[in-house]
């Protein structure tokens, strides 16, 4: 589903800010497949144009070297690098035999208050439908 | 907000801070937490609104306000039951409100009969003719909003808390109209969201409760099967089951609960625990070195879909640019993780998982993404695709069909868990700071521009004082659970007894490792703001 974006040229789209619950729109250019500008979006309602200093600047933290880039498993004692493939089947066979041995309730699952309505959807989803828990908890009270 | 309303969530729009005659800002430190939510404050006090502000600390917003209350931490509830006192006293409450959409008034003005202005004088240290003054002024102005923070949450009792402040709109019948309401200001971009989606122990997407079998039917129907009819369990029952061995398995998705979460030692025992624990994220965190899986996601900037902010706005965030190397949408991570386990998911876009939703949650269902990028900002509830959504929560308890009723519940002041004593005198408060953001995960990657790139505890110059110490001295800080130093900075922002510092730099100074994580039974909060520590020189 991941949709390849064409980021050859320049790129400018509004947005919203990822720090705190206010919801501030955010114009932010992109070129050659990096973030080079964040401002304010004016046609925002919610912040007119505005941000702060955590908006405006902090975003770099995505375009950061230590970013993860490849999945991990822990392979006698240390997380070393493997396929896609290999993570989930890993994780499936896990949970195949913590479900068989302990039931779907010895599963939880911590979402993120970061992420994305849909990703907090889908997480929620994967948790009712497919382990079959209510186990799931957003960081919602702090 | 949900016991007493039937749903949880700010009752206003941010415009109502610019339209109405008082703001109460309590616990909050929004000019630095939430400065863009501050401006529509001042656009406010412009246009002619009081600002009264609450806080142990005298933040500089103090300034700008007409009463300052510096209330002691922890003794909220005494300064609202005593703030409710006095408009009872002088009969300034809304009795047609009262009787036309609340119950249990009775047994409120009981509670808090025995709340004096000069009895909470001495538990919040709050002058007791000041108390009276914010009481007059809250209950005679024509419109008054309440916000609040964490500094109102997270208590042992911070659930109670909430209910103080709920008391006082009821009370007066400042609730359910513009310019007038309760607007907690959340601390996390989606915070609201992730709630409302869902991912909550006993809530399903869009506001249902787990225990109502009726919705459950429902999302059985459309997902093919069987959901524990039962509540599942919050963050800090989860925390306690992977202890005891209940709990085998985690899946933790852009969380760093380790160093997150109170009491920091004890949260990794109980990750190390597990069987199997599978992390989701952007960095290697602490959580993520001690996982059996770590699996690379994508970031702002990176993924399609939406956010709701404080307001219940729902607005789109949309991808800019590729995640690096072999990082994944995490919607995409989400469906395979599924699918390897014999579902038959086949989202082809963050739109199409988005129409799912607003297929079961009537609340969402006006809000499609076209009417998103034409709109842009949707607040809900937003039931049809044509009218415009509310802006307003809980107008009903002013028109003639009131439905449920508002329910007072009468909160007593309890006495701080760990009270500062002779071992431990002094109390830590913690919080955060303008430039930075929680566990600094996200605010310490090169923010070369970013001033204060460093962990202090802030002290004020009475105490410092005593202790003979310096701008920038480095002293020892110790709890009952451990020990952490960190350079000082002597200023007036702190009351004497009182220290601060924030959280945001775990790798200076693990400030968790000193917190309470003993939680609130209501709300699952640990106490954060509230520690006993002692000071020594090094």
């Amino acid at each position: 589903m991941a949709v390849e974006m064409d980021t050859i040229e320049t790129v400018t789209k509004s947005t919203i800010c990822s720090f705190c619950g206010t919801g501030c729109g955010l114009s932010v250019t992109a070129k050659d497949g990096r973030i080079v500008s964040v401002v304010g979006d004016k046609n925002s309602p919610v912040s007119h144009g505005e941000t702060c200093v955590k908006g405006s600047q902090a975003w770099t933290y995505s375009q950061s070297k230590d970013r993860l880039t490849y999945p991990m498993v822990r392979k006698n004692g240390q997380l070393v690098k493997v396929t896609w493939e290999e993570a989930l089947q890993v994780i499936a066979d896990g949970v195949r035999k913590v479900k068989d041995a302990s039931g779907a309730d010895a599963f939880g699952c911590f979402s993120s208050s970061r992420a994305t309505n849909e990703l907090n959807f889908l997480a929620q989803k994967l948790m009712r439908q497919v382990i079959g828990t209510n186990n799931i908890d957003s960081c919602n009270r702090t | 907000m949900t016991a007493v309303f039937g749903s949880g969530a700010d009752t206003n729009s941010y415009e109502d801070f610019e339209n109405t005659d008082l703001i109460i800002v309590w616990g909050s430190n929004t000019q630095e937490a939430h400065p863009i939510i501050y401006n529509h404050i001042r656009r406010g006090i412009k246009n002619g609104a009081k600002m009264v502000l609450v806080d142990p600390r005298k933040l500089p917003m103090a300034n700008f306000a007409t009463h300052y209350l510096p209330v002691r931490v922890g003794a909220d509830i005494a300064l609202a039951n005593a703030i409710g006192h006095v408009i009872i006293e002088e009969k300034l409450y809304d009795a047609k409100f009262i009787e036309h959409a609340t119950e249990f008034y009775e047994s409120y003005k009981e509670v808090v009969a025995k709340y004096t202005p000069e009895f909470a004088e001495t538990i919040t240290g709050v002058p007791a003719d000041q108390i009276r003054e914010v009481a007059r002024l809250y209950a005679t102005v024509d419109r008054a909003v309440i916000a609040w923070t964490l500094g109102i949450t997270e208590h042992h009792n911070g659930a109670d808390n909430v209910f103080a402040l709920i008391n006082l709109s009821l009370l007066t019948g400042k609730v359910g109209k513009p310019g007038s309401g309760l607007m907690p200001l959340r601390g996390q971009n989606n915070v609201q969201g992730g709630g409302d989606m869902g991912a909550l122990p006993n809530k399903l997407p869009g506001f249902f409760n787990v225990e109502d079998d009726g919705a459950r039917a429902k999302f059985e129907a459309v997902w093919n099967c069987k959901i524990p009819a039962k509540n599942g369990l919050n963050q800090s029952a989860m925390f306690s089951a992977m202890r005891d061995g209940r709990i085998k398995f985690m899946f933790v998705i852009g969380e760093n609960p380790i160093q997150s979460e109170a009491n920091s030692g004890h949260s990794r025992s109980a990750f190390e625990n597990l069987e199997m624990l599978v992390v989701q994220d952007l960095f290697m965190t602490k959580t993520a070195e001690i996982a059996d899986v770590v699996l690379p996601a994508s970031g702002w900037g990176e993924v399609d879909g939406t956010f709701t902010n404080s307001e219940r706005g729902i607005q789109r965030v949309r991808k800019m640019v590729n995640a690096p190397g072999e990082a994944k949408d995490d919607l995409w991570i989400l469906q395979e993780i599924a699918n390897y386990l014999g579902a038959n998911w086949h989202y082809q876009s963050a739109e199409e998982v988005w129409n799912e939703l607003r297929s079961l949650s009537p609340s969402h269902y006006g809000m499609s993404y076209e009417r998103l990028e034409r709109e842009y900002e949707l607040q809900w509830p937003c039931p049809s695709l044509t009218e415009p959504p509310e802006k307003v929560l809980h107008t009903r308890l002013h028109s003639d069909n009131v439905g449920m009723r508002a329910k007072f519940s009468p909160v007593e002041y309890e006495e701080p868990l760990e009270p500062a004593d002779e071992e431990f005198p002094f109390v830590l408060i913690t919080g955060r700071r303008l430039a930075f953001y929680n566990t600094g995960v996200m605010t310490r990657y090169e923010g070369g521009k970013v001033k204060d790139q460093e962990e202090y505890m802030e002290i004020n110059p009475t105490d410092a004082a005593k202790y003979q110490l310096e701008n920038g001295t480095r002293i020892k800080v110790s709890s009952r659970r451990g020990s952490v130093e960190v350079p000082v900075k002597i200023t007036d922002r702190v009351m004497e007894g009182y220290v601060f510092m924030t959280f945001h730099f775990p790798e200076q100074v693990n400030t968790n490792t000193l917190t309470n994580d003993v939680v609130d039974s209501k709300s699952g909060v640990s106490p954060y703001k509230y520690t006993a520590v002692r000071l020594e020189r090094i």
